[in-house]
C-alpha cells in the first residue's frame, strides 16, 4: 500500500467568483473523495487566475467549477482561458462545470471546453463514473 | 512494478525526460508540477527525474510544521511562507492531507488558508495525500522536497497530517520542526507524554489571544526544562496566525534553531540520519512489493488462512513468506 505505481485522479474542486454557496461544491468534493479521488479543495471566492495556478501547481486531471449566482457563462469560459495561458487544456484537463445552468447555457459551455455540466438533480455517482471514463481519455504526456 | 538493481546502468534520460528536465531548471511551474505527479506516484519516469535532479538538491531549508487537527498549521504555514518572501526568499509548500483506509480517496484544503500566495510565482504550493503512510507524511514526501530543492527553492516547508500524539515521522524528515499547540489543550499530564511533545525544536502557541495562553506557554515551559539538554532549548513563542502576531519572533526562532545545527554539526548529522531513514523506507517498500507477484498474493492468502485459523503463528508465517519469495 505505501508505494504504488496507479496514477490516482487528482480533482481540483473551486468556487470561482463572489457566492459563497458552496454546499454543492463540497458535496461533489465528499462524493469525489468516496470514489477514491483525491480532491484539492480551495474554497471560496477564487479568481479565475488563482483557480487556474492551483490547476497549474497540483497537477489535476479534472477542474470541477461550481457558480450558484447565475454568472457561469461570464466565469467558466474565464478559468479556461487562464488554464489555457498556462498549457491547460481540454486536451489535457477534464472542465466539469456545476450549478443552476440552463441547457442553452450548458451547450454553450461545450463550446468553450467543458466536457460535461451538471445541474440539480444530477447523482454524484454519476460525475465520479464520467471523470473516470473520461480521464484515461486526457493527453497527460 | 519495476524492480531495479543498485548496479543497473544509469539511463539516459530520453529525449522527452531531458527537455522537461530542462524546463524545470528553467523555472517552468508546468515541468515542476508533472515531475512531481510522477515521483509521487513511483512512475519510472519520476525515479529518471529524481535521480538527474538529485544531485542539484541539498540548499534548500526544510521546515515542518505538526500539531493537532485544526491546530492552525495551514494558516501559520501561510505566515511563515509570507515572511520568507519579505526577506526575498521563495518558498516551496508541501501539505499533506489523510487518505481514506478504505477508498484512498482525500480532500486535500489546505489550500484554503493559502489562498493570498496564489498570485506569488516566488511560491509553489503541493498538496500531497497521505497514501496509507501512518506517520503524518506520505511515502513521497521526501522525493517531493528533493525536486522542489533542485527546483531552486530556498525554504521548504512542509505540513502534516494533522497529528495526534504519535506520528513524529516529521522530525526525521525537516531540519527543524515546529510543533504548533493552541490553548487548552489538555491538561498538564498531555504535555508530559511521549512522543510529538519530544520532537519540537520549536513550539508556537497559536490563538494565543484565547484564554489560557498563558497557562498554556507556562505549561510548555515547565516541561522543557525537564528535558535533559541537548545542546538546544526549544522556544515557545506565542503567536496569532490569524492576524500575522508573532510571526517575525517565530521566523528568528526557526532561524536560531537553525544556526544551532550549523555551528553544532548536527545539520551534516541530520542530513545522513535522513538519508538514512529514505534508503531503509525504500527498501522496505521494495521488498514488499517484490513479495506482492500473483504467487506472492497467493502464498500470503493461505498464510492468513494458517493464521486465523491458529494452526501458524503470525512470525512464523511472516517469515515463510519471505523465505520462500
Amino acid at each position: 500500500m505505501a508505494e504504488t505505481a496507479v496514477e490516482q485522479i487528482r480533482v481540483l474542486v473551486a468556487k470561482p467568483g463572489l457566492d459563497g454557496h458552496d454546499r454543492g461544491a463540497k458535496i461533489v468534493a465528499r462524493a469525489l473523495r468516496d470514489a477514491g479521488m483525491e480532491v484539492i479543495y480551495t474554497g471560496i471566492r477564487q479568481t479565475p487566475d488563482m483557480i487556474a495556478e492551483a490547476a497549474l501547481q497540483e497537477d489535476v486531471h479534472v477542474v470541477a467549477l461550481s457558480v450558484l449566482s447565475g454568472a457561469h457563462l461570464e466565469l467558466f469560459p474565464r478559468v479556461v482561458e487562464a488554464c489555457g495561458q498556462r498549457g491547460i487544456t481540454p486536451d489535457n484537463t477534464l472542465f466539469l462545470g456545476g450549478g443552476i445552468i440552463p441547457v442553452e447555457d450548458a451547450d454553450r459551455l461545450k463550446a468553450a471546453g467543458f466536457s460535461a455540466i451538471f445541474g440539480p438533480g444530477a447523482h454524484t455517482g454519476d460525475i465520479a463514473e464520467f471523470v473516470r471514463a473520461q480521464v484515461p481519455e486526457l493527453d497527460r504526456s | 512494478m519495476t524492480t531495479e538493481t543498485a548496479d543497473a546502468p544509469q539511463s539516459e534520460l530520453s529525449g522527452r525526460l531531458a527537455e522537461l528536465e530542462e524546463r524545470l531548471l528553467a523555472g517552468d511551474r508546468r515541468a515542476l508540477a508533472r515531475v512531481l505527479s510522477w515521483v509521487e506516484s513511483g512512475d519510472q519516469r519520476g525515479r529518471e527525474m529524481l535521480r538527474a535532479l538529485y544531485p542539484r538538491s541539498g540548499r534548500a531549508r526544510t521546515i515542518g510544521l505538526t500539531g493537532s487537527p485544526g491546530a492552525g498549521k495551514s494558516t501559520v504555514t501561510n505566515e511563515l511562507a509570507k515572511s520568507f518572501r519579505r526577506r526575498g526568499q521563495t518558498v516551496g509548500i508541501v501539505a499533506i492531507d489523510p487518505s481514506s483506509p478504505y477508498t484512498m480517496g482525500a480532500i486535500l484544503g489546505d489550500r484554503v488558508r493559502m489562498t493570498e500566495l496564489y498570485s506569488d510565482d516566488g511560491v509553489f504550493i503541493r498538496s500531497l495525500a497521505s497514501r496509507g503512510a501512518l506517520g503524518g507524511l506520505s511515502a513521497a514526501t521526501q522525493d517531493v522536497v528533493h525536486v522542489l530543492d533542485a527546483y531552486g527553492k530556498d525554504v521548504i516547508l512542509i505540513e502534516t497530517v494533522g497529528a495526534g500524539q504519535d506520528e513524529v515521522d516529521i522530525a526525521g524528515a525537516a531540519q527543524t520542526t515546529i510543533l504548533v499547540n493552541t490553548p487548552n489543550m489538555g491538561d498538564e499530564v498531555q504535555t508530559l507524554k511521549a512522543g510529538i511533545m519530544e520532537i519540537a525544536d520549536v513550539l508556537a502557541v497559536n490563538k494565543s489571544d484565547l484564554p489560557g495562553a498563558d497557562r498554556m506557554v507556562s505549561a510548555l515551559k515547565a516541561l522543557l526544562s525537564l528535558n535533559p539538554d541537548r545542546g538546544w532549548d526549544p522556544p515557545v513563542v506565542r503567536i496569532v496566525a490569524t492576524q500575522g502576531e508573532g510571526i517575525e519572533q517565530l521566523t528568528e526562532a526557526c532561524d536560531s534553531h537553525f544556526e544551532e545545527l550549523q555551528s553544532s554539526g548536527k545539520l551534516e548529522a541530520g542530513e545522513l540520519e535522513r538519508a538514512r531513514q529514505q534508503i531503509t523506507a525504500l527498501a522496505r517498500a521494495n521488498v514488499l512489493n517484490r513479495l506482492r507477484t500473483e504467487t506472492g498474493e497467493q502464498r500470503l492468502a493461505d498464510l492468513s488462512g494458517a493464521v486465523a485459523n491458529r494452526t501458524a503463528d503470525p512470525h512464523t508465517a511472516a517469515a515463510a513468506w519471505l523465505a520462500e519469495s
